[in-house]
């Protein structure tokens, strides 16, 4: 059960949530050294989200991620003209919209930096997705660069032992390829330190997606898909590692000044799939305006939720299971459980979901894990048709109506209720 | 002919064919989607393989599960369980794939009563070691699921049956393919697409004999046959569920001589060793088969296929069939039509919602193809 401290209304400006500089600063400065990598002797690869980093760090190679940077053309609203252009060569507008971005971003250094940084390798774990197996290869053609395929079999009911069987020994390919792509041997003792500080690092993002259970919330979801770039770009390093422990510290505090995400937090709502990216202010502030906060949500503790299943002292065998059995690579009624205790975990009075055309193994299910919530929680659920990146799959006013019917009929329930 | 009268009575109602067989055999019957299925392994355990498509109805309680951004053949095959056409099926094998069959699986499995439910978790990288171990791993995991699933033993013996039998109808398949590459005119591509279709259904121990006299058939027409002046034209793509496209290209003048389609040339390719462990030899076809998108040999091996196909079968054009929202393949188009411009083929795309567009229209677009070439 969530908490409670009495709320304080300080202000908008003091609500601002003050670490987001020093977030601003460290992947300002991310994105130069991979920008310079070249410059500097230093190798570059782009990997998958779901994808392990850990030996890449472990090599001193330059972790890229195609996906965070097209969040960040989808938050710079420049979703909309990269994916026209990769219309204009010849990718179908119902494809995911990331990847349609990227690659037309390859041709066009498009986005908010200008491109990202060419790689040395590419690293596509199918953990996600697979269209990015497809996203990878037309990338590794472009570049013309070796591509490593991390295949991860998806546990429908249970994680097979042929599977664990297989995904360990692609970890000994991987070292492999690394090894070639640097001219070095592997770092196993490198990889041991990486390792830990991985686990730390997932240790503390789950702590601060913790603080929400507190009610009020000293941080909302949308805070969240703001600050999870650092445990999908820098996880396994200490600045990842300190500015969490910052950032934690940060939400302790506010939780003990009664600084809530929130002015008046009296509705709480669970967002599953990915964020929408270009509209993440809009939506949090029309929540707001219904005294809701989106508390929690499935996509940011993705990149914790495997870290029960890591071990520090064994991390290499204990990536088999940890980057296989994560949040989409199961069932759809494994995924359902998942939620049900996120619900209760949170003590949310309903659930936000994006019908995201962009992303089938998130959308497709959805329709089935609505009913079941309301089966299991009498919850009700709201969905937002829309697209993570692409903005002409957007509809602001019917959005809004579907927020306000929505939001009436949680009031409506949670008043019956007491 | 004759004997395509049978192929296509079976599938003008696949249904009914598989409920008969049911009823005279007294045996199970299971559904397939998709090209990657091991048939071989079902049929060794004594069932008869159904492959499904979608639904020639409306989709209507398909949208309760489905969004409308997912493809006809997931959302008709749902459609179809849901409406309880197909409760003659004992169960169903889902090899894995793409993100939507995947994703179908969990919804089948959730919301379906049937017997028995099979995922095949095969590897999505089909060129190492690894992925090839795994994939016998997997498959040798199926037989021992349908064994205790079924309650039968599956003998090393009854698999080598199936994998001769599936040989023989594979290249009996394949040898109508060739026949009609060289003689275009000596059978219809809508009599093509039956006997195609039909021999995913159909008793799979009756099938060489049909198939045998087919090829007696046209071997015999192929001696007096005319030239065809029609365009040749192949098809790349996903599956085909439309006979009546075939007539149309006819009527425009072209004549489908090949075709990179799962089901067409793609079903029936490779053959199965003998030798060795059969579960072994059964990974090992698909394992080096020409792939789908959904997988991957190389990063150039679907273009470089399409290539080679293009010049062996003598191709004045490519047509691109996809069904809408089919991501694996949507994402190759522009790669693969880059090789093709590179070969100095043309090639035009065609996207398919849940039906074929208008016939008018749909003459209209090849015509204007064809003149092209």
């Amino acid at each position: 059960m969530a908490e409670e401290t009495k709320q304080k209304d300080p202000g908008a400006e003091e609500r601002k949530i003050k670490s987001v500089k020093r977030m601003k600063e460290i992947m300002t400065g991310y994105y130069i050294d991979a920008k310079t990598a070249r410059k500097n002797n230093n190798k570059v690869a782009w990997i998958t989200s779901g994808g392990p980093v850990e030996p890449l760090i472990a090599m001193d190679i330059i972790p890229v991620y195609p996906e965070n940077y097209g969040a960040m053309i989808g938050a710079s609203k420049m979703g909309v003209e990269l994916c026209e252009k990769a219309e204009e060569m010849g990718y179908s507008r119902e494809l995911c919209s990331y990847a349609r971005g990227d690659v037309a971003s390859a041709i066009v250094n498009g986005g908010p930096i200008g491109g990202l940084p060419e790689p040395d390798l590419l690293v596509c774990c199918n953990n996600i997705c697979g269209t990015v197996l497809k996203w990878y290869e037309i990338q590794a053609r472009y570049f013309n660069v070796p591509l490593f395929i991390f295949d991860t079999p998806i546990s429908h009911t249970n994680f097979s032992d042929s599977a664990r069987k297989y995904v360990r020994s692609q970890i000994d390919e991987y070292f492999e390829v690394l090894e070639s792509v640097t001219g070095e041997k592997f770092n196993y003792d490198k990889m041991g330190e990486v390792g830990k500080l991985s686990v730390e690092t997932q240790r503390l993002w789950q702590a601060i997606l913790d603080t929400t259970m507190h009610r009020p919330a000293p941080m909302s979801a949308f805070d969240a898909f703001f600050h999870l770039a650092l445990i999908v770009t820098l996880r396994g390093t200490q600045t990842c590692i300190d500015y969490y422990r910052e950032l934690l510290e940060e939400m302790n505090q506010r939780i003990a000044s009664g600084i809530s995400a929130v002015p008046e937090e009296k509705y709480r709502l669970l967002w599953d799939n990915l964020p929408i990216w270009y509209k993440t202010r809009w939506l949090s502030d029309k929540f707001a305006s219904h005294d809701t906060c989106l508390v929690a949500d499935t996509y940011t503790s993705a990149w914790s939720g495997s870290v029960d299943m890591l071990k520090e002292e064994d991390f290499i065998e204990s990536m088999v299971d940890g980057y296989s059995r994560i949040w989409l690579n199961i069932g759809t009624d494994i995924m359902a459980e998942g939620i049900l205790k996120m619900i209760d975990k949170y003590d949310v009075d309903g659930v936000v979901m994006h019908s995201n055309r962009s992303c089938k193994p998130y959308s497709l299910g959805q329709y089935d894990l609505q009913k079941i919530i309301m089966k299991e929680r009498n919850l009700p659920t709201l969905f937002i048709e829309a697209d993570m990146c692409d903005e002409r799959n957007f509809s602001e006013s019917q959005v809004e109506t579907r927020i306000d019917a929505f939001m009436e009929i949680v009031k409506e329930k949670k008043a019956s209720v007491k | 002919m004759d004997i395509i009268n049978e192929f296509r009575n079976v599938l003008n109602d696949p249904y009914a064919y598989a409920g008969e067989w049911k009823k005279k055999n007294g045996k199970k019957v299971v559904g397939f989607f998709c090209s990657y299925a091991p048939e071989e392994l079902v049929l060794a355990a004594d069932c008869l393989p159904v492959r499904l498509f979608g639904t020639r109805d409306n989709i209507v309680h398909a949208d309760a599960h489905l969004q409308s951004y997912s493809c006809s053949l997931i959302r008709g095959a749902l459609e179809e369980a849901l409406t309880g056409r197909l409760d003659f099926l004992d169960g169903a094998v889902f090899p894995h794939t793409c993100d939507s069959i995947q994703r179908l699986s969990d919804i089948w499995r959730m919301n379906m009563k049937f017997s028995f439910h099979w995922d095949v978790v095969m590897p999505v990288k089909l060129n190492t070691e690894s992925a090839r171990e795994y994939m016998r791993d997997v498959l040798h995991d199926f037989r021992d699921e349908l064994s205790s699933g079924l309650g039968v033993e599956i003998s090393d013996e009854k698999i080598q049956e199936a994998i001769a039998l599936y040989n023989r109808i594979r290249s009996l398949l394949k040898k109508i393919y060739e026949i009609r590459s060289k003689f275009p005119s000596v059978i219809s591509g809508s009599d093509m697409h039956a006997i195609l279709r039909g021999s995913m259904i159909m008793d799979r121990h009756e099938l060489p004999g049909r198939l045998e006299k087919i090829v007696e058939h046209l071997e015999a027409e192929s001696a007096n046959a005319e030239d065809s002046s029609a365009m040749r034209l192949m098809f790349t793509g996903g599956i085909c569920d439309f006979p009546d496209i075939f007539t149309v290209i006819e009527e425009s003048g072209g004549v489908v001589a090949w075709d990179d389609l799962c089901t067409g040339s793609r079903y029936f390719e490779g053959s199965i060793s003998n030798a060795g462990d059969p579960v072994s030899a059964i990974a090992e076809r698909y394992t080096s088969r020409v792939i789908c998108p959904a997988k991957h040999a190389s990063v150039t091996s679907r273009g470089e296929n399409i290539t080679e196909l293009a010049k062996e079968h003598d191709i004045a054009g490519v047509i691109f069939l996809y069904l809408k929202f089919c991501d694996p393949h949507s994402w190759d188009y522009p790669y693969m039509k880059e090789y093709l411009d590179r070969a100095g083929v043309p090639s035009m795309l065609l996207e398919v919602e849940d039906r074929l567009p208008s016939e008018g229209q749909l003459r209209t677009r090849f015509e204007t193809f064809i003149q092209t070439l």
